[in-house]
């Protein structure tokens, strides 16, 4: 195989983020910039959820966790111990994959079903600690000063940095992703998902294996979680772990298409855009998780590898280009 | 002679039932040992014991001169110990060559994806599915998916093979080829024990055998030593004319 060609599954997610980034600057709105932050976000996060999902085949239901542990433990150093945002945005991933890691060699001897559950308790167990943890300023959170944004040239500059950021960071998950499924790592987690004792048999060191995969899809929350809260200026528990943006991570993936780079962009598009009609609109913007939740339904029972996985079982010629 | 695989006392007991009953036997390299028994006989368990799916009650294994009895199945699949399932377990959706590469990657090599790649064409080449490796594991047949298991198994380059039954369910003509496959294998130099119910195929390419009863070893031998056990003949063969019969009958 010609070097190029190898990495031909990575030119659409590239001119994708590439995209979002002109998108705003053409159109000069910052509103536009707004969305596309949200999007771009939701893409980190969805890529990220399914190298556990997607790739190892373990449905994670709190997945959020790590998002909202990497933002408290941001915000706490860049107010407490006047970090940059740089130091701070590493730090909470960093948190966040060792949060991973340890909760990993506890829960992922679990399978199926009951690992799903324990990720559920896992989150509402941190949020509950997070409430009564003073030096995380227990149910108040933590709150910015609007000093913070001085070195970065005042907030609004802070806050076209914070868009920069978020796209890096998106690009930076779907590169992940990408290397991930084309390694030998990636292989034993694909076998892993397809049958884990008969991977192991064939010497995938199973949980191992399953645990740095935890890891890696832990880190990229923990840093967005603490590039959101930096530019939303205050964290709070109820905020940091919300159980339902856990669920929409999984629609996400799961319509776009899991085990799939592409997957997760495309699902996080159409998820974002939907949400958006349905927030607005009068008759559905009560009811909008409840469409999440029909929606997850619909393709677990008709289309149960996503949009992508279904055009790569039809076109055959779309498997070279759609990684 | 080395001796590759030292099986000492094995005991497995599963609640109150007594699956396997201080199993002892030697196995030198290069050979075939049939593993033959009734129903529930406890030979899959005796895979399992050896490949470290559960380790024994009592007893030990030594495997190339290490003592491997709580050995996890990762870590003897990384020494070299390799098996099908009686039940097959394709990873339905990877390609086959995928499947194979597997093997290859996560053996005894230890090899990177573009060796485990080439390695995964020639064994699907060898066991015959080299045609099918682009196609989904998956949408293969059954005599496929026993090939492919066996491809999988083989990709590892392992030094012992556990084969459990791989000829059930082939037609004839797929059981003359899975014993030229198992054949060619051991060419190669891979010491096999194999699971068999098909009499004529085990008596034929075994170098030993060794019959289990309720978890006991009740014979071990040349398959003509077996074919004339009296207690072999009571607990699994039936009728003594058969077995002579089986022995006389080409493969």
């Amino acid at each position: 195989m010609k070097t190029w060609q190898r990495y031909n599954g990575l030119i659409l997610p590239i001119l994708v983020v590439a995209a979002m980034i002109l998108w705003p600057a053409i159109t000069g709105k910052a509103a536009n910039r707004e969305s596309a932050f949200t999007i771009l976000k939701a893409v980190a996060l969805a890529s990220s959820l399914n190298i556990l999902l997607g790739y190892t085949g373990y449905v994670s239901f709190g997945h959020i966790v790590f998002y909202g542990f990497g933002g408290y433990v941001g915000l706490y150093l860049l107010t407490d111990k006047e970090w940059s945002l740089w130091s701070a945005i590493l730090a909470g991933g960093l948190a966040s994959g060792i949060l991973a890691f340890l909760l990993g060699k506890a829960i992922l001897r679990l399978r199926g079903a009951y690992f799903a559950l324990s990720t559920i308790g896992i989150n509402e167990a941190m949020k509950a600690f997070i409430n009564n943890f003073d030096l995380f300023g227990g149910p108040t959170g933590i709150t910015l000063n609007f000093s913070v944004y001085k070195p970065y040239g005042g907030a609004a500059q802070a806050l076209q940095l914070c868009f920069y950021i978020a796209a890096g960071l998106a690009l930076l998950a779907l590169v992940t992703s990408y290397i991930v499924r084309t390694s030998k790592f990636g292989l034993g987690l694909l076998a892993i998902r397809e049958n884990e004792d008969a991977a192991e048999v064939m010497g995938v060191i199973a949980p191992n294996a399953k645990t740095w995969a935890y890891v890696l899809s832990a880190i990229i929350p923990g840093m967005i979680g603490v590039l959101f809260f930096f530019k939303n200026g205050n964290v709070e528990p109820h905020d940091a772990f919300p159980l339902h943006a856990s669920i929409e991570l999984l629609v996400m993936v799961m319509l776009g298409g899991q085990g799939t780079v592409l997957g997760p962009i495309l699902g996080a598009f159409a998820y974002q855009g939907m949400r958006g009609f349905l927030v607005t609109s009068p008759v559905f913007k009560d009811i909008q998780l409840s469409v999440s939740g029909a929606l997850l339904l619909m393709i677990v029972l008709f289309i149960p590898s996503g949009a992508i996985g279904w055009l790569r079982q039809r076109v055959a010629i779309l498997r070279r280009v759609l990684a | 002679m080395t001796i590759l695989l030292s099986v000492q006392g094995i005991t497995k007991r599963f609640g109150g039932l007594q699956a396997l009953t201080r199993i002892t036997f030697d196995l030198p390299e290069g050979r075939i040992l049939g593993l033959i028994g009734p129903n529930g006989a406890g030979k899959t368990t005796l895979f399992n014991a050896i490949n470290g799916v559960y380790p024994p009650d009592e007893g030990r294994i030594i495997f190339r001169g290490k003592d491997v009895t709580k050995a996890k199945t990762y870590s003897l699949a990384r020494m070299g110990l390799a098996r099908t399932h009686q039940i097959v377990r394709p990873l339905n959706e990877l390609s086959v060559r995928e499947n194979v590469m597997v093997g290859a990657c996560f053996g005894r090599e230890n090899n990177g994806l573009e060796k485990a790649g080439k390695i995964a064409d020639e064994v699907l080449e060898f066991v015959g599915l080299g045609e099918r490796s682009l196609q989904l594991a998956g949408s293969l047949n059954v005599a496929q998916k026993k090939r492919l298991e066996m491809a999988r198994a083989l990709a590892a380059r392992p030094y012992l093979l556990l084969l459990d039954e791989v000829l059930a369910g082939l037609n004839s003509s797929e059981i003359d080829g899975m014993i030229q496959t198992v054949l060619n294998i051991r060419k190669q130099g891979v010491t096999i024990i194999m699971i068999e119910h098909l009499m004529k195929a085990v008596m034929n390419i075994s170098d030993r055998i060794i019959v289990l009863d309720y978890g006991e070893q009740i014979a071990e031998g040349t398959p003509e030593q077996i074919a004339k056990d009296e207690r072999v003949i009571e607990a699994y063969l039936g009728d003594p004319r058969l077995a002579e019969q089986l022995l006389e009958e080409e493969v």
